[in-house]
């Protein structure tokens, strides 16, 4: 059987040209970065020029420019550090319920400890309204955290007018880009943002390594104390092959990404229409500002797990937001925040499109989820069929 | 994740459907929680001689109402009533543990599902 693989937002495969450009430094220039002979030397020297390809990318200087261990270690680093650092300044922090929970877990912990924290609710589209953000913010708010893009639904936010009106109050603004970095236009001075976070794995680099950009003059608390790495700010012996593939990845995607944006947003929009003929569906996220790769669709009357088992045994690998794989007992918490009711959005199923995805793969799905949907729902006590 | 045989009731459930005329139905779960199961028993005598079900709900919920209905079928709706759902997971040789809580409703489906016979029974007969 042939194995399609459609759940690109979770993670993707390593190009091999990132393998090959990694290699290296497992092997031959295996050196500690922080040493002072050849092998310290080239190791430093090729995290001196990923930091570079990095920071131009995204309009950034190269001392903006933190390694992390990925996404969630971003998230935490940002909003953790910032919260620490300018605790005596105020304790306010706003971010948005439809976040990643690297960021609403983060915020939340906060709390705990003493911070107060503003969650703004979203449409029915997913999109944060950047006059609610303008209504939360009070003097004492230091950080804002609107995520770029939505992991689940696909829906992009109005990051850069968000950002402005952030700036204009004086609190310090930071997106999750973890779903954008490659896919969409990074720069941090039309985004307007202060921070911003991304990670590897989700555009062909290596898991377990990402970055935090940190605007100059934003002062952070370090998360893992330790050695001087990072200008101080992250601890720990630097990760030098993730970071090289890292670079080599974020400049790949970054150079085929128009192109490969036009021919995901045609497959993805013949599955959007395809699934769309299924009576009593329902898609979720906004059609017009939404990543190329995302379709999420709503099966009315059946449950997410029991239809990624059947296409997991037609051998289609996709995700749901359905209590039962997310492992608690509640639905995706970004359709709930959208206003699904519990029973929608335990049918949800999310198909993300990657560079190995063909249009004949599209149309084996289109052809497996109807059989599969009316399969659940002739099973179905909800279904009056 | 599932074992062999939670997947061989997953695709090929025993006893889908309802009954028109059946002498009891029970119903659990809710939309919430992600899991509903409806049971149909049809009882001859004291024993139960016909058993279909419905589940709207993830593997472990469309197996436990499958199996449930193979282990409960020539039984006496007291030996029924019996079934816990531990043997019910027991049956399938196992379930995940995360399973075990919300989706793992079968046995009491079939519990309702009696109790509704015996209600109706005891209306019949003062009737
Ligand atoms: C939007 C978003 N933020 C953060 C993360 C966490 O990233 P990582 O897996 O690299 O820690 C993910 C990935 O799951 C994500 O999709
Ligand atoms: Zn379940």
């Amino acid at each position: 059987m042939t194995e399609i693989y459609m759940d690109h937002a979770a993670t993707t495969p390593v190009r091999p040209e990132v393998v090959e450009v990694m290699l290296p430094y497992f092997g031959t220039e295996f050196g500690n970065a922080s040493s002072v002979y050849g092998w310290g030397r080239r190791a430093h020297q090729a995290l001196d020029q990923a930091r570079d390809t990095v920071a131009e990318l995204l309009g950034a200087a190269s001392n903006e420019i933190i390694f992390t261990s990925g996404g969630s270690e971003g998230a935490n680093l940002a909003i953790k550090g910032v919260a620490w650092a300018y605790q005596t300044k105020g304790k306010h922090i706003i971010t948005s319920a439809i976040e990643h929970h690297a960021v609403l877990d983060t915020a939340l912990w906060l709390k705990k400890h003493g911070f107060e924290v503003t969650i703004l609710p979203v449409d029915e589209e997913g999109f944060v309204s950047p006059a609610e953000v303008e209504k939360a913010l009070r003097p004492d708010t230091i950080l804002v955290s609107i995520m770029h893009a939505n992991n689940e639904v696909g829906t992009i936010q109005p990051i850069a007018e968000i950002g402005a009106i952030v700036r204009k109050h004086g609190a310090f603004f930071h997106t999750d880009a973890v779903q954008t970095a490659g896919v969409l236009d990074l720069n941090v001075e039309e985004l307007n943002v202060d921070l911003l976070s991304l990670s590897a794995h989700k555009f062909y680099g290596p898991k377990g390594v990402g970055t935090l950009y940190v605007r100059k003059g934003v002062r952070l608390d370090p998360l893992i104390h330790g050695g001087a790495q990072e200008r101080r700010r992250r601890a720990g012996t630097e990760n030098v092959a993730g970071i090289v593939g890292l670079a080599k990845a974020f400049e790949l995607a970054r150079e085929e990404r128009v192109a490969e944006n036009a021919r995901l947003t045609k497959l993805r929009d013949r599955l959007i229409e395809g699934l769309q003929t299924i009576p009593s569906s329902k898609v979720n996220g906004s059609l017009s500002q939404r990543l190329p790769n995302n379709v999420n669709v709503c099966f009315q009357y059946i449950e997410g797990e029991s239809m990624l088992l059947n296409l997991d045994l037609r051998g289609i690998a996709a995700s749901s937001g359905s209590a039962c794989t997310s492992g608690s007992l509640d639905p995706s918490h970004v359709l709930l925040a959208m206003g699904l009711t519990h029973e929608i959005a335990h049918g949800s199923l999310r198909l993300t499109l990657g560079r190995d995805n063909t249009e004949s793969d599209v149309d084996f799905v289109l052809q497996e989820i109807p059989v599969i949907v009316e399969r659940l729902r002739k099973m179905s006590p909800l279904y009056q069929g | 994740m599932y074992s062999d045989k939670v997947m061989d009731h997953f695709t090929n459930p025993r006893n889908v459907g309802e009954i028109a005329d059946a002498d009891g139905i029970g119903e659990v779960g809710n939309a919430r929680c992600g899991d509903i199961m409806k049971l149909w028993i049809k009882v001859d005598g004291d024993v139960i001689t016909d058993i279909k079900f419905k589940t709207f709900g993830c593997g472990a919920a469309i197996a436990t109402s499958s199996v449930i209905t193979e282990m409960a079928i020539g039984k006496s709706v007291t030996e029924a009533e019996q079934i816990t759902n531990q043997q019910v997971a027991e049956e399938l040789h196992g379930l995940p543990a995360v399973k075990m809580h919300c989706s793992n409703l079968a046995a009491e489906a079939l519990a309702a599902a009696i109790e509704d016979y015996r209600k109706k029974a005891a209306a019949d007969s003062a009737s």
